[in-house]
């Protein structure tokens, strides 16, 4: 059982178990989705005064932060107890990242895009500053993230979902095979 | 148990994602590239489920654990606020290889520099707010 678990998990066991979360939150009488609590913590750190966007009772939507916090606590227990020594990425993109200059393909993230010295670097600012102003400005402006969109939203039928879940890999892809590699070269 | 169990589905959630390895800035360039089916199974095989739960829901008018009766919120119709939003997203998640919830994984795993991309995703947030009623929805 415990090899079972240090085994990376494939798809039809990783897909359907993030399915019982979302379906989980719902028997609890909540609805999965987990930018929601970029505007909590807004809220919660006072923007409501300035702003009326955060101007509302985000006490009720405490749960997601206690959820957030489950989420760090949850990658504390796999980092430490439950990892697998490699990603099993495809090797074609391991190519393609090398070709982009990404040598060091090992571990969760490339270290020196993710690693604190990447703020001493152009385009480790660009890619961690960036990057995290396009996540919480998107997802908000779309009303939602990957989980509330293309999980919630998608299991919903809602067509809103689709043509933001559109809207991601438009973006994904623009970024991925135009933009990043412009990037990279900082 | 009231507050606890959010908890719980937190530490399940940054456990399934980090086993799945969707917290992997490779995997959601191997996805962009579409040189894998790993993260479409998992997307694919959770809305499934997911569509099969919420008809089941609705068809047999369950109730949550508070005796409530389960209630899907709609989206408003609008095409200029999800898709020009979405891109926008897009574009922040090909980066950084993380959406909002594998943020909060990443920290748990000791990405120290994530919380620099929380910090901005915040800023954003905030940003949109304030610009809320100037952009087209």
């Amino acid at each position: 059982m415990l090899e079972l678990i240090k085994q990376p998990w494939a798809w039809y066991i990783a897909g359907p178990l993030l399915a019982l979360v979302a379906i989980a939150l719902l028997f609890f009488g909540k609805s999965f989705g987990v930018s929601a609590t970029l505007r909590t913590t807004c809220a919660a750190l006072g923007a409501g005064k300035k702003t009326s966007f955060f101007h509302y009772n985000w006490k009720a939507d405490r749960w997601n932060i206690l959820f957030v916090i489950g989420a760090i606590v949850g990658g504390m227990i796999a980092s430490q107890f439950l990892m697998h020594p490699t990603v099993s990425v495809s090797p074609d993109t391991v190519q393609d990242l090398q070709k982009m200059g990404v040598q060091d393909v090992s571990g969760l993230a490339p270290a020196d895009l993710f690693g604190w010295q990447a703020l001493f670097s152009l385009k480790g600012m660009v890619v961690l500053v960036l990057g995290g102003f396009l996540i919480g400005f998107g997802a908000r402006y779309a009303g939602g993230c990957t989980s509330g969109h293309a999980i919630s939203g998608l299991s919903n039928l809602q067509l809103p979902s689709l043509i933001a879940v559109i809207g991601f890999f438009v973006g994904g892809l623009l970024m991925t095979h135009y933009l990043l590699p412009l990037i990279l070269q900082l | 148990m009231k507050t606890i169990k959010y908890i719980f589905a937190g530490i399940l959630f940054g456990i399934i994602m980090t086993k799945a390895e969707v917290i992997s800035w490779y995997r959601i360039q191997e996805m962009f590239r579409f040189q894998s089916f790993h993260m479409y199974g998992i997307i694919g095989s959770a809305v499934a489920l997911g569509m099969l739960a919420t008809f089941l829901i609705k068809r047999f008018r369950l109730r949550s654990i508070q005796g409530q009766p389960i209630a899907f919120n709609d989206k408003k119709k609008s095409i200029p606020r999800y898709l020009i939003g979405g891109v926008l997203f897009g574009l922040g998640w090909a980066m950084t290889g993380a959406c909002p919830g594998p943020l909060y994984v990443l920290i748990g795993h000791g990405f120290g520099v994530i919380l620099v991309v929380l910090a901005s995703a915040l800023l954003g947030t905030y940003v949109y707010g304030l610009f809320r009623n100037k952009l087209p929805h």
